[in-house]
C-alpha cells in the first residue's frame, strides 16, 4: 500500500531517510520547471534543484503540516533560485548588439508590425531570457512570478517572504527596469 | 519602437514557452546519495556547532565571574585598594624576608 505523503514525512523525521525518496520522485518535476525559470544551464539547474531538495530535508522538521508539503517546497525552490541569481548577478551585463539572426529578425518584424510578430515564436522566447537575464534578481523574480506566471503579490509575499508593499514596490521598479532594458536594446539595434 | 507593447508580447511569448519539466535519468537517486553523504559529514558539524555553542558559556561564565569579583570586592574587605603596591609587595616579599632575616 502507498503511503501518504504525511506518513513519509513522518518516516523521515523518526530517522528513515529512505522515505524521502519518494517525496523526491514526485515533486521534482515542478522543482525544476521552477528552477528552470531562472538558470539556463541543465548543470546549473540540477545544482538548484539538488540544493532546494537537501534543503527540505534539512528542514524538514520545520515543516508543520498546516499547509501542503508541496507549498513549503516551492516557497523553498523560489527561495533557492533568487539566492541563485543573486550569487550570479555579474554574469548578467551582456550587449544587445550580439542578438541572433532570429531575434533580430523577429525583432524587425516587430518594428513593422507589432500584431504581426508570433509570440510563440523560438525567436520571443530567446529574446525574453535574454531581457530576463539583464534584470537584477529582485526584478527578474517579480516580472517571472507576477508577469509571467500570474501570480497574485499575496501569493508572491509568502514565496518569497517578502511584504505584500515590498513586492508592489519591487514590481513597479521591476517593470519600470524591463522598459529601460528594452529602450536599451532598440537603441542599440537601430542607432 | 513602442517598448510598452513590446514588454506586453515578450511576457506573452514567455508565458507560450514555458520551461520544461523533466528530471533527469536518476535524479532521486543522486539526491539521496548526495544526502548519505551529508549526513556522514554531519556529525563533524554536529560537533563544531557543539563546540561553539560550549564557547558562549566559556567566555560568559568567566566574565560573570570577573564582574562579580569585581564589583563585591571593596574597600570593606580589608584588602587594599592599591592593585600596584599589592603586586609589588607579593613579588617583593622574599627579597624584604631576606632583608629582614639579615638585619636580625
Amino acid at each position: 500500500m502507498e503511503r501518504t505523503e504525511a506518513e513519509l514525512i513522518a518516516a523521515v523525521l523518526a530517522g528513515d531517510a529512505s522515505s524521502f525518496e519518494p517525496l523526491v520522485q514526485k515533486y521534482s518535476p515542478r522543482v525544476f520547471a521552477t528552477a528552470r525559470r531562472y538558470a539556463r544551464r541543465e548543470s546549473e539547474i540540477e545544482d538548484i534543484v539538488q540544493e532546494v531538495w537537501v534543503k527540505a530535508f534539512q528542514k524538514l522538521s520545520s515543516f508543520r503540516g498546516e499547509a501542503p508539503f508541496e507549498h513549503w517546497l516551492m516557497r523553498m525552490a523560489v527561495r533557492t533560485c533568487y539566492d541563485f541569481l543573486r550569487s550570479h548577478q555579474r554574469n548578467r551585463e551582456t550587449s544587445f548588439s550580439e542578438l541572433t539572426e532570429d531575434e533580430g529578425d523577429w525583432l524587425e518584424r516587430f518594428v513593422k508590425d507589432p500584431g504581426g510578430a508570433d509570440e510563440r515564436a523560438d525567436a520571443a522566447r530567446q529574446l525574453v531570457n535574454r531581457v530576463l537575464e539583464q534584470l537584477s534578481p529582485p526584478a527578474r523574480l517579480v516580472i517571472t512570478l507576477l508577469e509571467i506566471e500570474d501570480r497574485s503579490v499575496k501569493e508572491i509575499a509568502k514565496l518569497t517572504g517578502w511584504s505584500v508593499p515590498l513586492v508592489k514596490v519591487r514590481a513597479f521598479r521591476a517593470r519600470a527596469e524591463m522598459k529601460k532594458i528594452l529602450a536599451k536594446m532598440s537603441k542599440e539595434k537601430y542607432l | 519602437m513602442n517598448t510598452t507593447e513590446l514588454q506586453r508580447k515578450l511576457i506573452a511569448a514567455a508565458k507560450a514557452n514555458p520551461p520544461g519539466d523533466h528530471v533527469p535519468y536518476a535524479f532521486e537517486k543522486r539526491v539521496m546519495a548526495h544526502l548519505k553523504d551529508k549526513r556522514g559529514m554531519d556529525v563533524w558539524a554536529a560537533w563544531a556547532s557543539a563546540l561553539w555553542r560550549a564557547a558562549v558559556p566559556c567566555v560568559g561564565v568567566p566574565l560573570l565571574l570577573s564582574a562579580w569579583a569585581f564589583f563585591a570586592a571593596g574597600p570593606s574587605n580589608g584588602a587594599s585598594n592599591d592593585l600596584s603596591q599589592d603586586l609589588d609587595n607579593t613579588l617583593l616579599a622574599a627579597a624584604v624576608q631576606d632583608q629582614a632575616q639579615v638585619n636580625w
